[in-house]
């Protein structure tokens, strides 16, 4: 341990707290620098296409970057319609398994098991995306393709979402990969705000003759909807944003179509797979329009479940989330 | 009711399972020495390994935990021990922003600030990367930072210690375990992720492994990425076993880091 003393004790003694206090300082306003440098920047990059194209660009169906043919142009309503189409599902599959799971967890577990379940699921979001992808290209889409599509295609192909014929790649592998990625999260949010409604409460409507399932249906749904809510748009701000696990199973078409068997691609992974190859400065300002308008998103949509959450005063973990 | 919710948790621990087992399956037989200790070979040729991969992670990890980490425990240490209530909102909001970027969008951000006009370089992958950690090591070290007694505090304070010596002989000490868990935790997030790499540390020039962050240097996930787009299956099997490392050290840098936790807050708990 350093001994300081007599004169240098006081000058050090002086002249730290000032300076951790600098420091600290500094610390917090470099988190709030880099976020508005980051929106600026990406806004600052989309300002050739914005200027080119206005706001129309957001429901512009035209993607053709080959610069001289005559379809030469950018808009963004075909990759907004993938985002929207494979986050939506993904997170109906994802919200009732979520709620089962937390619930299992619970209340219905054995008490030893509940811990390790808990982390077991936890650790599924750590798996990074791109593991999560090749997994995807190599065991999950040759299953979706001859086995899954098929059969939901013979049972349900009077529905147009599951028209067409079946292939190992498109938005409904994406849908897949999302609820995979969004299910750890959802459900441990969801645990923490099933644990936050009062013993006081289960046990009075058990004393009153209620069944367990009665209990969960009129006293913890109820007392948990919001925070609920909070967790699966919390969901679905990740599963927005996801790039890499997406790019690699969505099959990377532009178009809007009826059925989920179709290949597409979403904001996110456009801008993973035409970004680096980019020929033109339209081309690279537009995809960072489309990045623009995903961060728009992801704030909105963050910041809405934060405030919803918050009500329910469970602390989110701020570790959570595998790596995209 | 009961049936289908132990349904839904069966199904969430299969799912990590099966994903586990094929990993492993399929890449142990690609695992040998020749794929640690050597660099990826020019497109055509067959062989190779992934040791540039594996510098340039550990590389790219350290650069950004060094740029994150200090930062993120100095933006706790302001919230806990400086900062107004409102001052801390902000920042706790703004934080929770950062959290929600899309990775891909810092990897464009990054791009238009350090490698349009420049090139790709291991310093701006590692601040890509640093930008993701922040905001997993801010928000964690201002959780714990709250949760040191504060009797602790004024205690040293009553014996006549400055500030700046109470928090760094006491505050942080109490509260080290927490602050290594949420470093270690942003520590295994980033050092899965691809995407902010993509456009900043990503083109690895033909002349071979580079450990020069000047440079751009290529990462396992990166890697993986690259491979997994191969058709050969010397190229899918060096995939699965690139993932199979990765995999191996997230995972346990994860579980390591709730085992720490979970001591931390058994000593917490006692000594209160």
């Amino acid at each position: 341990m350093l001994r300081l003393t007599g004169a240098h004790r006081k000058l050090a003694d002086r002249l730290g707290d000032p300076v951790l206090r600098a420091l600290a300082w500094s610390a917090s306003a470099i988190a709030i620098v880099v976020l508005g440098a980051l929106a600026y920047k990406v806004f600052a990059l989309a300002g050739e296409s914005f200027s080119r194209y206005g706001l129309g660009f957001i429901g512009g169906e035209n993607w053709n970057p080959s610069q001289g043919t005559s379809g030469y142009g950018f808009g963004a309503a075909d990759f907004l319609f993938g985002t929207a189409v494979t986050s939506f599902f993904a997170l109906l599959i994802a919200a009732p398994l979520s709620v089962a799971i937390a619930l299992f967890l619970t209340e219905l577990a054995p008490r030893g098991t509940r811990r390790p379940v808990a982390t077991l699921v936890e650790l599924l979001a750590a798996i990074p995306s791109v593991v999560l992808g090749l997994w995807g290209i190599v065991v999950l889409s040759p299953v979706i393709g001859n086995t899954i599509e098929p059969a939901l295609g013979s049972v349900l192909g009077w529905i147009p979402l599951f028209s067409g014929a079946p292939a190992p790649f498109g938005l409904f592998t994406a849908i897949v990969i999302l609820t995979i990625m969004t299910v750890p999260i959802v459900s441990s949010i969801t645990r923490e705000v099933f644990s936050t409604v009062p013993t006081e409460l289960r046990e009075g409507a058990l004393a009153l003759g209620a069944t367990r399932w009665e209990m969960v249906r009129m006293v913890m749904l109820p007392y948990a909807r919001s925070g609920m809510v909070g967790a699966v748009i919390l969901g679905l701000g990740r599963a927005l944003g996801e790039a890499i696990a997406v790019t690699m199973v969505i099959g990377h078409t532009a178009g809007i179509h009826a059925s989920l068997f179709a290949t597409g691609d979403t904001l996110a992974s456009r801008i993973a797979s035409e970004y680096q190859g980019a020929a033109t400065s339209l081309q690279i300002s537009s995809l960072a329009y489309l990045a623009a308008i995903l961060l728009v998103l992801a704030l909105i949509v963050n910041a809405a479940a934060r405030l919803i959450v918050r009500r329910t005063t469970v602390r989110l973990p701020a570790g959570l989330g595998g790596s995209s | 009711m009961e049936v289908l919710a132990t349904l839904a948790a069966v199904l969430a621990v299969a799912v990590l399972a099966a994903v586990i087992v094929s990993v492993f399956v399929k890449g142990i037989s690609a695992i040998n020495l020749d794929f640690f200790i050597h660099s990826e070979v020019p497109f055509g040729q067959t062989g190779g390994g992934i040791a540039n991969a594996i510098v340039g992670t550990l590389l790219l990890v350290a650069l950004a935990s060094a740029m994150a980490i200090p930062v993120g425990i100095l933006v706790g240490i302001h919230t806990s021990e400086f900062a107004q209530a409102r001052t801390a909102t902000v920042v706790r909001f703004a934080l929770d922003m950062l959290n929600g970027v899309p990775t891909i969008v810092t990897g464009v951000f990054v791009f238009g600030l350090l490698v349009a006009g420049h090139q790709q370089s291991g310093w701006a992958g590692a601040f890509a990367l640093a930008i993701v950690m922040l905001p997993i090591v801010a928000r964690s070290a201002q959780e714990v930072l709250a949760l040191v007694p504060e009797a602790l505090k004024e205690g040293a304070l009553a014996l006549g210690a400055p500030r700046w010596r109470t928090v760094l002989r006491v505050v942080l000490p109490t509260a080290a375990g927490g602050l290594i868990t949420g470093a270690l935790l942003a520590v295994a997030r980033v050092a899965g992720e691809t995407a902010p790499l993509l456009f900043t540390s990503s083109i690895i020039s033909s002349t071979g492994a580079s450990a020069n962050p000047g440079q751009a240097l290529t990462s396992i996930p990166v890697r993986i990425f690259e491979l997994s787009e191969g058709y050969s299956a010397t190229e899918r099997a060096q995939a699965w076993a690139a993932a199979l490392l990765l995999i191996f050290f997230v995972l346990a840098l994860n579980v390591l880091a709730r085992a720490l936790y979970g001591r931390a807050r058994t000593r917490a708990g006692t000594a209160r």
